[in-house]
């Protein structure tokens, strides 16, 4: 099936303008969110989060 | 090429998002966030514990975003109330920027990621009293409450003195008698705050249906009831001083904005019922949140002082 061009939906300029906006937040408070783990993981355990059995 | 807008997706329940990032931060209720920072903030660093300083940022940021999540969940519960007040006519849902399940999404993602990121990387007993927090906001407040009770901020004002008691417990992994007059100090200064907002809003509040205690017990029995929560909220913010965990500098700060607030209290007891300007209301509403900023930044340079002290003469 193919579609058509007739049931596209093209989203207006201030619509893309708000999508790209969001992404741009969602990609920094994700960003945000892996340092957080990252330095958060090291404060929590320090060297210890290497200890593991082998 | 169909270019299909909202107007014309309305019709159909769909609808193609115009919102920006700045709309669901509004959803987080920023100015509320400010408040529950700081006095997270000030439980965690005034505990005589010395803290992670990484972890210590991040038990701050969980507790803020916590908080936001509450408000969202707020903000999508009562959209519709929401609609009919000036004050809160413009917030993202019933200005039609953001769709309530997009709302309710955004509540519950940031509510699961808050309080999990506080107990993996910080303290499960902290992170059980987010959950908790959340919850009590959201379904014991907004939906159960707020529309059915004058009592209701009464109550509900637990929710927003829990954040000092969560940072205390996020440093020392436990609930002290420290941490709960903090508690105590914010419980008993919610009902005078948001009645001297519910004195000049009556007639908001009373098209919104909202059951605030002007609009039930009337004006004279909220007056009198605002004192004598200010008068409490006084006496309860010099205990710290009083218990002797405290310095005399804060016993001090602490007296003079306490008799500040009941001075301001007892000017609302004098205004007459026929005052539409309520000068005196929007001043005590005023000074209330110079109260809370004041005392808990004095109790937080006291203790902050204290530690000094004893490390300059180890």
């Amino acid at each position: 099936m193919t579609v058509q061009d007739e049931d596209r939906i093209t989203l207006t300029e201030s619509q893309k303008k708000a999508r790209r906006n969001r992404s741009v937040a969602i990609a920094l408070a994700l960003a945000a969110f892996v340092v957080v783990v990252y330095l958060g993981s090291i404060a929590k355990f320090g060297p210890a989060l290497f200890d593991r059995a082998m | 090429m169909a270019i299909i807008q909202n107007e014309r997706l309305g019709d159909t329940g769909l609808r193609l998002s115009e919102a920006t990032a700045g709309d669901y931060f509004a959803l987080l209720k920023p100015r509320v966030m400010s408040l529950v920072v700081f006095t997270a903030f000030v439980g965690l660093a005034a505990t005589p514990v010395a803290v992670n300083p990484v972890q210590a940022m991040i038990a701050v940021l969980a507790i803020a975003v916590g908080a936001g999540a509450s408000g969202a969940l707020n903000m999508w519960y009562d959209a519709d109330i929401d609609g009919r007040m000036r004050r809160t006519a413009s917030r993202p849902i019933p200005a039609g920027l953001v769709r309530p399940d997009e709302a309710l999404a955004f509540g519950l993602v940031l509510a699961f990621f808050s309080v999990m990121t506080l107990g993996l990387l910080v303290d499960w007993l902290a992170a059980a009293m987010l959950a908790f927090t959340i919850f009590f906001y959201v379904c014991v407040y907004t939906m159960w409450l707020k529309r059915r009770t004058p009592q209701n901020i009464v109550i509900g004002g637990a929710a927003g003195a829990f954040p000092p008691m969560i940072g205390w417990a996020a440093a020392t992994g436990a609930v002290s008698l420290e941490s709960v007059i903090l508690f105590l100090i914010i419980f008993l200064w919610t009902p005078p705050h948001f009645w001297a907002l519910a004195l000049f809003k009556t007639d908001e509040y009373g098209r919104a249906g909202i059951p605030m205690m002007p609009n039930v017990a009337g004006h004279e029995s909220t007056c009198r009831q605002i004192f004598a929560y200010a008068v409490v909220v006084a006496a309860v913010g010099v205990l710290p001083w009083a218990l002797g965990y405290a310095g005399a500098a804060y016993g001090a700060a602490a007296a003079l904005l306490g008799a500040g607030f009941a001075w301001y209290a007892w000017k609302v007891l004098r205004m007459p019922r026929e005052d539409a300007a309520m000068a005196p209301a929007k001043a005590l509403f005023a000074f209330s949140l110079l109260y809370l900023f004041g005392i808990f930044a004095a109790y937080l340079a006291d203790a902050l002082f204290a530690r000094w002290a004893a490390l300059a003469g180890a």
